[in-house]
């Protein structure tokens, strides 16, 4: 993806962050949710910063960044497609939707597409059972999706 | 906060304006927004209220959010609660049909009935 | 061009001028004129609005107010209430034959008779960032009256009378976690909100704190009291945005109030609470993980004992409860323990939230007493299942409970039962499968959540679940023998009795219940390799039957070129080159593809 990340200004964020959070108990997991925010994922040199940063070894860090879904390594696509894989949408057809998806953006589940528009994951619950099935496109929500449907979203981004 | 008297205060002053019974002054309706209500359109549901409620200069009514109504599949739901009159719950709503419930219901006291839960109900949708 | 504030529409339509609308407008004129206020409203005669059997009509703008049957009398009214003080005169507004006794709340639908609303009472009642709504449905009383009227030992007394158990899963007695925190000795003791609902389907906690935020609130504050803690945290899943955002406004406005911070109802008790995000691990449901997430650390459970209660956060004494728990608490301490134990079982006291989904008429979120039978919730609450299909199962208990089938339905909901049944109650998950759900399939996919959430501390659930998910993989394929069925229950066992944390202990439970009550499905899949809903690819065939009037149309909707035959002929379908992707069952018109 051609959005540099690493600018300057998201490293004075980034440290203003950690910053505001230090003296807190248990500090780490809000800092890297911010830095996942500011960055959109969380790589090995900003691992580092707040490594030192905290005195947390990095090899720690590196435990929690790769343990928890949230937070990813590399950066996502511009757009990332989620589509809910929970018990009521899975009853209701996710998954033909999830394939049907896949074969549109050209992108594997759980991988971004090559030009970086698309994040494809198969996400958790997200609590709208009522809707079900439903997908999110970054904070849109569809619900009560058919097959038919699908070409219309993905065609809007 | 230092007393419960100080909690009552609050209490008697917010009171009127949460009176669910018949009783109530003026009118109050609720914007079902959980996930599931902002999901299925409540956003644009609760706009169309706000923005025909102030076109109308309506006064005595209260247009609020609130938290899961409990039947996601006919969200948007909004419920009224008017002085007179018992609750009214809408359901499957969209900007235009609450822009009818503001003029019909609201302004000129006639409940639209193809749009309440019991006509849902009764077309017999099992 | 003169601006009005109110323009006064008056028919003057044939019927309502033979009712007499000119006396009307002449009226309306001469009260204005009165008031002065000619120059701010207008009259203007309009033409018919079809409602000649009601006329005359008057309509007032900008309020679009309709008015029928005015007479000379009832302008002043018109004038004086609502031109000049702008309220509308409710009783002169057209009213069309309403017709009484029609259902227009929800209220009285067959959705809510059966529910009774305590954990959920405020939800879709008050605005969840108006803190002066929750306090005027009674809301901070309780923290009020256990703050200046109770001890400690007697929260916990009432905590312990009222019977509430554990809504997150387990169903451990709340009043005696707390007696255990209380007891234990530490310098520093928390209390904390297990909001990290992850059960796929469930959504009961969120929607408590997307709709009644503060009720969570002064619960912890009270469990703060009861047991001795100034600080509390509130694990919640980052995937809820709403809740999240919606509890940070409610504990800002309950700290300007001063019901969260120091010197709380001017007593000595010190209270504050802090939101913690959870980061997408299911596991960190479990409650020592979710402490070590807390911390700052890998969401991986630890071994109990030490309970929180005696260990937890920092290692200090710890109090957790889940949403659910702790929204019951406040209407526990303001209406007493006698009334909460007068709802519900013997043994399971008070209601249980459930979100309902599948194959369910209302999908929803509802709240029933306990015991409560699961065919009342599902044909009277949820209203049945769509389509006329029959009914198969319900899983409660998401992916540590399992599938009820239909000869158990009659079973009062609680605790007990529920894990008698081979399920359980869980978090408050019941999804709905009908006919066309396979159940081997659905076992797999929750075997798969379970595969994919381990946390890879403890072998019997890493390896475990993962070797089960291999023999389901190998039915669902066609590739099962028989004695698969006996290493499903000879490694289920296993990681049931050596898995370290709740998440291994009961990750076989599907399996189990899928087993026992639709061991002939998967006998099916293994023995005559069918899959009998439908479900399973690798296991269907499709066969063109002598419906077929060769229109073609399948054949050009195959993807693969597996169907051979020529117009107006049989069709047929080359097993060899299908995918079984299903293109040509739903192309044909004539319904002469069967599977």
């Amino acid at each position: 993806m051609a959005r540099n990340l690493f600018t300057e200004e998201n490293f004075q964020r980034l440290n203003e962050v950690i910053e505001a959070n230090r003296q807190k108990q248990g500090a780490l997991m809000p800092i890297l949710h911010e830095a996942q925010k500011i960055f959109g994922c969380v790589p090995m040199e900003v691992q580092k910063i707040i490594a030192e940063k905290l005195l947390i070894p990095l090899s720690e860090i590196y435990g929690v960044v790769t343990f928890y879904s949230q937070f990813t390594l590399e950066p996502r696509g511009e757009y990332v497609v989620g589509v809910c894989m929970g018990t009521a949408c899975y009853v209701r057809g996710a998954q033909p939707i999830l394939d049907k998806i896949s074969q549109l953006t050209n992108t594997k589940v759980g991988k971004t597409s090559e030009d970086g528009k698309f994040t494809l994951e198969a996400t958790r619950c997200i609590g709208a059972c009522g809707l079900a099935p439903v997908i999110t496109v970054n904070e849109d929500v569809y619900g009560r999706l058919e097959l038919k449907d699908i070409p219309g979203i993905i065609e809007k981004y | 906060m230092k007393s419960i008297q100080e909690l009552e205060k609050i209490r008697q002053a917010a009171l009127e304006k949460v009176n669910l019974r018949t009783d109530r002054k003026g009118t109050r309706i609720v914007v079902g927004m959980a996930t599931c209500g902002i999901s299925a359109g409540a956003r644009p549901v609760l706009m169309a209220l706000l923005e025909e409620a102030q076109k109308r200069n309506l006064e005595d009514v209260i247009i609020t959010q609130t938290g899961c109504i409990g039947v996601c599949r006919l969200e948007p739901i909004i419920e009224v609660y008017k002085e007179g009159e018992g609750k009214t719950t809408y359901v499957e709503m969209t900007a235009d049909k609450a822009k009818k419930v503001i003029a019909d219901h609201i302004v000129n006291g006639k409940v639209v009935d193809e749009y309440t839960i019991g006509a849902y109900e009764d077309k017999g949708v099992k | 061009m003169e601006l009005f504030r109110s323009h006064v529409l008056v028919c003057g339509g044939t019927g309502c001028t033979s009712s007499g609308c000119q006396k009307i407008i002449d009226k309306m004129d001469t009260e204005l004129k009165k008031h002065q206020l000619e120059t701010e409203v207008k009259v203007i005669k309009t033409g018919c609005f079809g409602l000649c059997e009601a006329g005359p009509i008057v309509i007032v703008y900008p309020e679009g107010a309709f008015y029928s049957r005015i007479e000379e009398k009832d302008v002043e009214r018109i004038v004086e209430e609502h031109l000049l003080k702008g309220r509308i005169v409710t009783s002169l507004l057209f009213k069309d034959a309403v017709e009484e006794g029609k259902v227009k709340s929800i209220d009285e639908v067959g959705f809510y008779q059966k529910q009774q609303r305590v954990a959920l009472r405020n939800c879709g009642v008050i605005n969840p960032e108006e803190i002066d709504e929750y306090i005027a449905f009674d809301g901070y009383k309780a923290l009020a009256k256990v703050l200046t009227e109770m001890t400690p030992e007697e929260v916990i007394d009432v905590m312990k009378k009222s019977g509430l158990r554990g809504r997150g899963g387990g169903g451990f007695p709340s009043g005696l976690k707390w007696e255990f925190t209380a007891k234990a000795t530490g310098d520093q003791k928390y209390v904390a909100c297990n909001a990290d609902e992850g059960d796929p389907g469930a959504f009961m906690d969120r929607s408590v704190l997307e709709g009644d935020p503060h009720a969570i609130i002064e619960a912890m504050a009270i469990a703060g009291y009861a047991v001795g803690a100034d600080m509390g945290y509130v694990y919640i899943r980052a995937e809820y945005p709403i809740a999240v955002k919606r509890l940070q406004i409610a504990i800002e406005a309950a700290k300007e109030y001063g019901l969260l911070g120091k010197n709380i109802f001017g007593t000595d008790f010190n209270f504050d609470l802090e939101i913690r995000l959870g980061a997408g691990a299911f596991v960190c449901g479990e409650e020592t993980a979710l402490i070590n997430s807390i911390e700052g650390k890998r969401g991986m459970p630890r071994p109990r004992p030490p309970f929180p209660a005696h260990k937890g956060i920092w290692n200090k004494p710890t109090l957790l409860n889940n949403v659910e728990t702790y929204a019951n608490v406040p209407q526990i301490m303001l209406k007493g323990a006698d009334w909460f134990a007068g709802i519900g079982t013997e043994k399971s006291k008070g209601t249980k939230v459930f979100a309902l989904g599948g194959k369910i008429n209302n999908t929803g979120l509802l709240e029933i007493p306990m015991g409560t039978t699961l065919r009342e919730v599902i044909y009277e609450v949820g209203g049945g299942i769509p389509n006329g299909k029959a009914f198969k199962a319900v899983q409660t208990g998401g992916p540590s409970g399992g599938c009820i089938p239909a000869a158990h339905l009659d079973t009062p909901i609680d605790y007990d039962n529920l894990i008698a049944l081979g399920s359980m109650m869980g978090s408050g998950g019941m999804i709905v499968m009908d006919e066309d759900n396979c159940m081997v399939d659905i076992a797999r996919f929750f075997l798969d959540f379970t595969v994919d959430e381990s946390c890879g501390k403890c072998a019997p659930c890493r390896i475990g679940t993962k070797r089960m998910l291999e023999l389901l993989d190998k039915i669902i394929e066609g590739k099962g023998e028989i004695e698969d069925i006996g290493r499903l229950e000879d490694l289920a066992n296993t990681i049931k009795s050596a898995s370290l944390c709740g998440l291994g202990q009961t990750a076989p439970n599907p399996v189990l219940s899928t087993l026992h009550y639709f061991k002939h499905e998967y006998e099916a899949h293994i023995i005559d390799k069918k899959c009998p809903a439908g479900v399973c690819q690798a296991l269907l065939s499709y066969t063109i039957t002598d419906a077929c009037k060769g229109c073609t149309l399948c054949k050009k909707a195959c993807p693969v070129d597996a169907i051979i035959g020529e117009k107006k002929e049989l069709h047929r379908i080359d097993e060899a080159k299908c995918i079984k992707c299903g293109a040509c069952l739903d192309k044909c018109p004539f319904k002469a593809i069967v599977i």
